[in-house]
């Protein structure tokens, strides 16, 4: 019990994906323009991604070894298309803000790269946790990126009004602060692991 | 005219990695050495470029059988095949190139910015010239932004930088003042 809990919780922090592995980078600077994009991509990809994990560990003994890239792209690319389908048919709006990034989420590298690592290796249970676990740890990732933008650039938190538009940084949701703003929180995450090491 | 603006604005003004957010896996992951940079910015370009070709073929047939959400695997399974068959290709006419691109060569097939080109041209219903061209400039702003940001962090090496913002911290930044320098470019063309 204690290993999948670890499975579960290692995604948050130890190994997260955006910050620690620095994966997925395309979706997370693209859409975190508002903290509630980053939460819907986010919760996107979670679903996605264990979905996917789990399929692929109940096929991960009859999947011969040559030819397992393309089937787990055929596997991860049908789960897309349907989350793709419901989103435009439940949350039309969100739907269309993340417009292109939704088909994306097939190329984004953590999901390959957890059916490689993970998934193709382990049981079903411990891969459906490691799926969320992951999926959820970039969700937080994002959630906190899109904060920091949305609060800088225009004053609010999931549409929320902190400080009002007298303080307003337009550049913050524009493309270069994406780059900006990661690079910074990127900046303090090493600087906390440093000073961890170093007690 | 139409068409040197697509060309035109693909580069600079809706520059794949500085305003579009595609590619930016092996922007940041194979930018250390010129070199590198250099080889995955034509073959990049490359699969782009014919990739956008074959699709616009099979988004038409799509249609026509009215088929169109099937547009994401189809679309992901032919770049795959593709991306294969260059790789086998460049293994025996090109070696050095073959080594030089390494484990780079089979993640151009995870890398969004072939899959997110192929959809945008899908969705901007471009005709199959347009496509091409649309495509080719998009690969070749991937390429210039790619070199550029090579170049500036072979100098990097040089200097003393602050612990936490050695690797990914500090390369994030300079993408983004490279970016904002892009924004220039915005307002020339209106596409």
């Amino acid at each position: 019990m204690a290993s999948s809990l670890k499975e579960f919780t290692k995604g948050f922090i130890k190994e997260n994906p955006t910050y620690v592995q620095v994966l997925g980078m395309c979706p997370t600077l693209a859409v975190t323009t508002t903290a509630m994009n980053g939460l819907g991509m986010g919760l996107a990809t979670t679903a996605v991604l264990s979905m996917s994990n789990v399929v692929i560990s109940i096929l991960r003994k009859a999947v011969p070894e040559k030819i397992r890239i393309p089937i787990f792209i055929v596997v991860i690319a049908t789960f897309v298309t349907i989350v793709d389908l419901l989103m435009h048919g439940f949350t039309y709006d969100l739907w269309k803000t993340l417009g292109l990034f939704i088909p994306l989420i097939v190329v984004n590298c953590i999901i390959m790269g957890r059916a490689e690592s993970f998934a193709s290796k382990n049981g079903v249970w411990r891969s459906f946790l490691d799926g969320l676990g992951m999926g959820l740890g970039f969700t937080g990732s994002l959630v906190l990126l899109g904060s920091v933008r949305e609060l800088l650039g225009s004053g609010t938190i999931f549409g929320i009004e902190v400080w009002g538009k007298s303080f307003n940084m337009f550049l913050m949701i524009l493309p270069p602060g994406a780059y900006i703003t990661l690079g910074l929180l990127a900046g303090l995450f090493s600087f906390i692991g440093l000073k961890l090491k170093k007690k | 005219m139409k068409l040197f603006l697509i060309f035109f604005s693909a580069i600079f003004v809706n520059n794949f990695v500085l305003a579009r957010f595609l590619g930016i896996c092996p922007f940041l992951g194979v930018s250390r050495r010129m070199d590198t940079a250099i080889g995955m910015g034509i073959a990049v370009t490359f699969v782009m470029t014919v990739s956008a070709a074959i699709t616009w073929f099979l988004d038409k047939l799509l249609v026509l059988l009215g088929m169109e959400f099937l547009r994401i695997i189809v679309f992901i399974l032919v770049i795959a095949s593709f991306v294969q068959f260059v790789e086998l290709f460049l293994k025996k006419s090109s070696p050095n190139l073959y080594e030089a691109l390494g484990i780079y060569l089979p993640l151009i097939t995870t890398n969004c910015a072939i899959l997110g080109m192929v959809l945008l041209n899908s969705l901007m219903k471009l005709n199959f010239v347009e496509s091409v061209i649309h495509a080719l400039g998009s690969g070749l702003g991937f390429a210039l932004a790619l070199i550029i940001f090579a170049g500036i962090r072979e100098k990097l090496e040089l200097y003393d930088i602050p612990r936490p913002f050695e690797g990914i911290g500090l390369a994030l930044i300079i993408a983004g003042l490279l970016s904002m320098a892009f924004m220039g470019f915005q307002g020339m063309v209106k596409f």
